[in-house]
């Protein structure tokens, strides 16, 4: 509904503010009136006819005072869209108009969170541990740059096209990921956000790809944690996954790959489908993430491929791949190494690089595993 | 709606680029001029010949240069017409200062 107002209105804080109002006649009128016959067709034109309203109230008044001006090109919009009855789903343009790599990335995620996901701001701030004020100030400024700077409400050109859906996905993974580091509802509601993104691009691998990426990863989510303690993949119980969106995974994975797909959403799909499967062909793993460090040229795609090749069986190898890397900072650098070492039997090297991850890691799973390592030994 | 394409060079790379391609890329820079999109274009002179001016106090300092710290300085600027950003952005990315090494910046401008 606020898809389709925002690309009647062009303007995000008066879709907003129609749809309240509609909402709140519905309230009052629907009880005693009775439900029509198509409530989301009866909102949306009753949003836009208040918008109208208040459009037509706003420029009389300004008129009146020279003070408000409507910019005049709004007004011929709103002339031409009049006579255009039919209510069309324009949540494909309001997704490009969200993630448009013009605004801020942290303004892309809060707005594309809000106008599609249907989040409350106060959700959102929960969610990214930012009070509620910082959330809507990060939202007005993303909407406010919408308007002051021109971006279109429409699907981007043939040429832009894949830049801009690989943003798209962008913004899709950081809420998802989001939601892996412990708050399921942001996993579960980029998961939602990616079907709705497969839908209206049907054709495309990579939308499909990170669909397939992000469910087999959330079927896995209950097997990741025994209390408070975080649990790899080869301990997990199995009995604990998500059987059915690990089969939906699969299937779009299979779909992606049906259609040419080689991005890296789909070889990261891929990887985790392999994964999960009873026997790990984890020689078959280390060369697609091969192939995935190709297309990112990422150290840390290089650190999961070393580690993939430890578990085909070359733990000496995987070490000196790891050692290549400049990685310092990064956690997983330090405790794979620790775990490497430890499987080379060099174990007072393998408790300092836990004790440098232990340093580096910021959840309170993430330490409380590390902890069990560094007490292993 | 309309917008100001500011374009910064990084001397260092545009040195680097080849006489053939450096004549291309002025074509380019013509037919943007030519571009009916345009409202107004302006090549500026190398930074060392610009002039700073304050007021402070009601004393006017001049000095010497513009103020600028990055490697990138102000070449041109070009005044567009763009129906909307994305035009906008698709005409910057079309001028050759910003795959030489440099950047454009796109500003919409304030309304009158």
């Amino acid at each position: 509904m606020l898809a389709s107002l925002v690309g009647y209105l062009g303007d995000f804080d008066r879709a907003e503010e129609a749809a309240q109002e509609a909402f709140a006649i519905a309230a009052q009128r629907w009880p005693s009136a009775g439900t029509p016959p198509n409530p989301g067709a009866w909102l949306v034109t009753t949003a836009r006819n208040r918008a109208i309203d208040r459009i037509r109230r706003e420029r009389t008044l300004a008129q009146k005072i020279h003070l408000l001006p409507v910019p005049e090109a709004t007004m011929d919009e709103f002339d031409e869209i009049l006579d255009d009855a039919v209510i069309k789903d324009e949540r494909l343009e309001l997704i490009f108009t969200c993630c448009h790599p013009a605004l801020a990335l942290d303004g892309q995620v809060a707005l594309t969170l809000r106008a599609l996901g249907g989040l409350e701001t106060a959700e959102i701030a929960r969610a990214f541990l930012v009070s509620e004020e910082t959330m809507k100030r990060r939202i007005t400024r993303a909407k406010n740059k919408i308007r002051a700077t021109g971006i279109p409400f429409g699907v981007p050109g043939a040429q832009v096209l894949p830049d801009r859906v690989d943003a798209v996905l962008a913004v899709l993974y950081l809420i998802f990921n989001e939601g892996y580091r412990g708050r399921v509802d942001l996993g579960a509601e980029a998961i939602r956000l990616g079907r709705v993104l497969v839908g209206l691009l049907p054709d495309q691998p990579e939308p499909l790809g990170l669909l397939a990426l992000m469910t087999i990863h959330h079927a896995r989510r209950r097997a990741r944690f025994a209390g408070d303690d975080l649990v790899l993949l080869e301990d997990q119980d199995r009995t604990l996954w998500d059987a059915e969106l690990l089969a939906e995974g699969r299937a779009a994975l299979d779909h992606a790959s049906g259609l040419g797909g080689r991005g890296a959403y789909v070889l990261q799909a891929a990887i985790a489908s392999l994964q999960t499967r009873d026997e790990v062909d984890w020689a078959r793993i280390a060369e697609l993430y091969g192939r995935l460090a190709e297309v990112t040229g990422s150290p840390v795609v290089e650190l999961n491929r070393a580690a993939a090749v430890a578990l085909a069986g070359d733990p000496a190898g995987a070490l000196a791949a790891v050692d290549r890397l400049d990685l310092d900072g990064y956690l997983y650098f330090h405790s794979t190494r620790g775990e490497l070492l430890r499987r080379l039997g060099r174990l007072e090297e393998a408790q300092a690089a836990y004790a440098q991850a232990l340093d580096l890691a910021t959840t309170t799973p993430e330490r409380r595993f590390l902890s069990r390592r560094l007490e292993d030994h | 709606m309309q917008y100001a394409l500011m374009v910064y060079n990084d001397p260092a790379e545009r040195d680097k680029v080849p006489p053939a391609e450096f004549e291309a890329a002025y074509a380019e820079y013509q037919a943007l001029e030519l571009d009916r999109r345009c409202v107004a274009a302006a090549q500026l002179q190398p930074a060392e010949t610009a002039t700073s001016v304050r007021v402070r106090g009601g004393r006017t300092l001049v000095t010497d240069g513009p103020f600028a710290d990055t490697k990138e300085v102000l070449g041109g600027l070009c005044l567009i017409e763009a129906a909307n950003l994305d035009e906008a952005l698709e005409m910057a990315a079309a001028i050759p200062a910003a795959r030489y090494g440099g950047v454009v910046e796109v500003w919409p401008v304030v309304p009158r």
